[in-house]
């Protein structure tokens, strides 16, 4: 399986890559500072996962998302905000622009694999 | 100088007293009173900084001496941090951003709507923070296990915002 963590926080990007390890999901982990960094890793890359910060640099995770969702390629990739952004209202908004689960930050190890389960339909 | 209301305080402290017990496992608590600020002027070595905007305007710093900071930044991240460089910064920049986003979190549980900026680290001993003019600062003690540390809290209502 091949996730890919977007972060504009290199910490952020370690954190979750680290986690994605210790709760036996993958290694094959690919990295991008930003929403558009992100496009240009996944126009070369397929992944299975898509794990994404909300406020970052030159194009931020609700722009990324929907640009993502616009894409029939991306249509049934899932897709996790990690975010600091807890406001009943932000994660409404998230939802709608086609974000699949959401993480608020910080979260442990067991939060971000049972949202994984969840998205990837392992889960009840 | 307009007063800080103390309702307006409670959520940073608050996102503080969270964030840092969670992810540096340490138990937090207030110190000293707090100082409404006169300067800007900070007595430890490095800060994370985060803009207010929104129907409150204003920023909040997170700031640390060397010695907490990497205990911390140790504990946040589950690595050995021995000296200030780029990663350390980029972590301390983080928590600050995680501390912003609990305090917005809690003031849109009060109907007050705010958005955080990205962070900006400024290190160096003695350093200044930046604040908008006519607005209240106000810097808030901690004492942990790793250390003390302290946040500064400048806050006013947007005049400009309903």
């Amino acid at each position: 399986m091949r996730i890919i963590t977007v972060d504009d926080s290199s910490t952020m990007r370690r954190i979750i890559k680290n986690t994605l390890k210790k709760i036996g999901y993958s290694d094959d982990i690919l990295e991008a500072e930003n929403g558009k960094d992100a496009l240009d890793v996944l126009s070369a890359n397929n992944v299975d996962v898509i794990i994404t910060d909300w406020n970052m640099p030159v194009m931020d995770g609700l722009t990324f998302v929907k640009k993502i969702r616009s894409d029939k390629k991306y249509d049934d990739t899932p897709i996790i905000m990690v975010t600091t952004e807890a406001a009943k209202e932000d994660i409404i908004l998230a939802l709608q622009s086609g974000v699949n689960n959401y993480v608020v930050k910080p979260f442990t190890p067991d939060v971000l694999k049972d949202k994984i389960e969840t998205v990837l339909g392992l889960k009840d | 100088m307009a007063d800080l209301n103390v309702e307006w305080i409670n959520p940073f402290i608050e996102a503080t007293y969270s964030i840092i017990e969670t992810v540096a496992a340490v138990k937090v608590t207030m110190d000293k009173p707090l100082k409404i600020k006169e300067s800007n002027a900070v007595g430890y070595d490095v800060s994370g900084i985060i803009g207010l905007t929104g129907e409150a305007v204003g920023s909040i710093a997170l700031s640390f001496p060397k010695k907490t900071a990497l205990k911390i930044v140790s504990d946040f991240t589950g690595e050995d941090v021995l000296g200030i460089d780029n990663d350390t910064m980029d972590a301390i920049g983080e928590l600050t951003n995680m501390i912003a986003g609990r305090v917005k979190k809690l003031f849109a549980d009060k109907s007050v709507k705010m958005k955080i900026s990205i962070p900006t680290v400024i290190l160096g001993k003695g350093h200044t923070i930046n604040t908008k003019k006519n607005i209240p600062s106000i810097e808030i003690p901690f004492k942990s296990e790793e250390g003390d540390f302290a946040i500064l809290v400048s806050l006013k209502p947007n005049s400009e915002q309903s």
